[in-house]
């Protein structure tokens, strides 16, 4: 079988206990996601979401199992994968043109400064930040500094873009603008996306397939939600189509209960789940089997 | 009531001054005259000064403002080893002052970044920096002097040993303080540790190495007028305690407030140095 573009294959990672012992995050992990790829990951707190998305920018080291994208295991950060900080991560003494032409620089180092400049100034452009090239980070609304760490981010063209809750601090509407800006770059150069998030609606709108995280400690991917809402969606929209309210309902639900009682979930008779294949589920879809199913 | 906080300060600075003058001078010109009677023998042992009423008189305001008029009118002269102008006994201090200082900043800065990077060398050096700093740095003279054998360049050491600290306790901590979001976004970007060094920690760790800066060159300016005072020869605090000797109280008091002016220049620099480093977030 051919392996996917990446594939998460039974990471573990567990900390020292504050007590002795060792405390387990997650432990054999299993997940892939293809080439082009949208995928969020909702969880409670405390489920490991971010060191799942710190092992696979190469930050965290997970205690077993391997991270393997296009073939090749991680070892360490790469340019290829590009890392969207929640606290945006913008170093605060440089300009918005210098915190870009760092990335730029970082990633062509025999570039001359003119090219790296021009590059910059490209990416600044299509986050649509124009005219800010020279304000330093301090002089920028919380959006603005956001559109600056994902102008850093598709500056260095990365295969892949890791997004840790990209959008959590900002207020309603800039949220908005944003999702639909991400998404629509996302779309136009076929970026493989890896984003956790808390909002339910930000994952409809933009995943195309929403993965499912149980509580921590020993969380696990309970199942993968198959996006049924049409590519071309549009934020006004997506709430009237008919899969959308089954597809809410299910996140929600999961989030608000089965999160919790996954386990008991499991042993349940009848019930079958495995670790390395979790269920593609698509609530909403005519042939949706009801949740608390079922030998696949 | 249109007027500036700033211009109403200044006047009232100006009063608080002039009732200083004022009860200084007071005060200096009511006790003169008399005073006991001396032994004409002794007065004749001990010179002419005692003579006139066996004790030096207080020097009033405006004695000093003559005497500061007559250093800052001829502050570079130099007669003799015992009589140079006050501006060449501040510049010994200051070169001192500076070069202790400079060799400090070129031991603790780099060092520092050691401590403050990795957590093995901060554990292991933590007990010898604790009891290192709290020593007077005038306890290491006598043996600065044994080694070195040379009054000037003992001073300089103790210069050294005292700015250290401070700065070394401060790079550190502004070291080990950096955000963990700006190193990773240094480790996702495949930077080199000297250019990470250079890049991303020396300026975020910049304001708290400058402010550890400032306190050290607060605290070699106090130290070196002490040091000098001790093995003599020249700077400034060799001067106070030579005109102590000489029982000319003008040219002390002169002497401290050119002290305090100079100590003041010397903050406001590193003042003004550490606000272009500091970066608001």
């Amino acid at each position: 079988m051919a392996r996917s573009y990446i594939s998460i294959e039974g990471i573990a990672r567990r900390f020292p206990a504050p007590e002795g012992g060792r405390t387990t995050i997650f432990e054999d992990l299993w997940f892939a996601m293809e080439r082009g790829e949208f995928v969020c990951v909702i969880g409670h707190s405390g489920c490991g979401k971010t060191t799942v998305l710190n092992i696979l920018a190469g930050l965290d080291e997970p205690s077993e199992g391997a991270v393997i994208i296009d073939g090749k295991a991680i070892e360490g950060p790469s340019l290829d994968r590009a890392v969207i900080f929640q606290s945006h991560g913008l170093l605060p003494w440089r300009t918005v043109l210098g915190n870009v032409s760092y990335a730029v620089s970082s990633k062509w180092r025999d570039w001359s400064k003119a090219k790296v400049e021009e590059h910059a100034r490209k990416a600044i452009a299509t986050v649509g930040l124009t005219g800010a090239e020279m304000k330093k980070p301090a002089q920028l609304s919380g959006g603005m500094k956001q559109r600056v760490g994902i102008a850093r981010a598709l500056s260095i063209e990365p295969k892949i873009m890791l997004m840790d809750e990209p959008f959590s601090a900002l207020d309603a509407l800039t949220r908005g603008t944003l999702q639909d800006e991400v998404r629509g770059i996302c779309r136009n150069t076929g970026q493989t996306v890896f984003m956790i998030t808390h909002d339910v609606d930000e994952a409809i709108y933009l995943a195309d397939k929403i993965v499912l995280m149980t509580n921590g400690p020993d969380a696990r991917i309970a199942e993968i939600v198959a996006n049924p809402l049409p590519a071309d969606r549009s934020r006004n929209e997506v709430h009237k189509h008919p899969a959308y309210y089954p597809l809410r309902n299910h996140i929600i639900d999961f989030l608000v209960a089965r999160s919790r009682s996954f386990a008991e979930e499991l042993a349940q008779p009848g019930k079958v789940w495995n670790r390395r294949a979790p269920p593609i589920v698509t609530p909403g879809a005519p042939d949706t089997p009801p949740p608390l199913v079922r030998a696949v | 009531m249109t007027r500036s906080i700033g211009v109403r300060a200044l006047v009232l600075s100006l009063v608080i001054l002039a009732v200083f003058l004022a009860a200084w001078h007071i005060a200096v010109s009511g006790g003169g005259g008399g005073g006991q009677a001396v032994d004409p023998e002794y007065a004749r042992l001990v010179g002419a000064a005692a003579a006139t009423g066996g004790q030096t008189p207080m020097p009033g305001p405006i004695d000093v403002g003559k005497a500061i008029w007559k250093h800052l009118s001829d502050p570079f002269y130099v007669r003799g080893t015992n009589d140079m102008g006050i501006g060449i006994q501040l510049g010994y201090s200051l070169a001192r002052v500076l070069l202790g200082f400079g060799i400090a900043v070129a031991v603790a800065v780099p060092l520092g970044f050691l401590i403050g990077m990795s957590p093995l060398v901060y554990r292991a050096l933590d007990p010898f920096i604790q009891v290192m700093k709290p020593i007077s740095p005038l306890a290491w003279m006598p043996l600065a002097l044994y080694t070195i054998k040379d009054s000037s360049l003992s001073s300089i050491f103790v210069i050294f040993i005292c700015s250290l600290w401070p700065m070394l306790i401060n790079t550190a901590f502004g070291v080990a303080s950096v955000r963990k979001d700006w190193l990773n976004v240094a480790r996702t970007l495949e930077v080199g540790p000297l250019r990470k060094a250079f890049t991303v920690i020396l300026p975020a760790a910049a304001p708290t190495i400058l402010t550890g800066m400032r306190i050290s060159v607060g605290i070699a300016w106090l130290v070196i007028v002490a040091a000098e005072m001790l093995v003599g020869g020249t700077g400034i605090g060799y001067f106070v305690w030579n005109q102590w000797n000489n029982l000319s109280l003008t040219d002390i008091i002169t002497a401290i407030l050119l002290i305090g002016l100079v100590g003041m220049v010397l903050d406001q620099i590193l003042a003004r140095l550490t606000r272009l480093v500091t970066y608001p977030e």
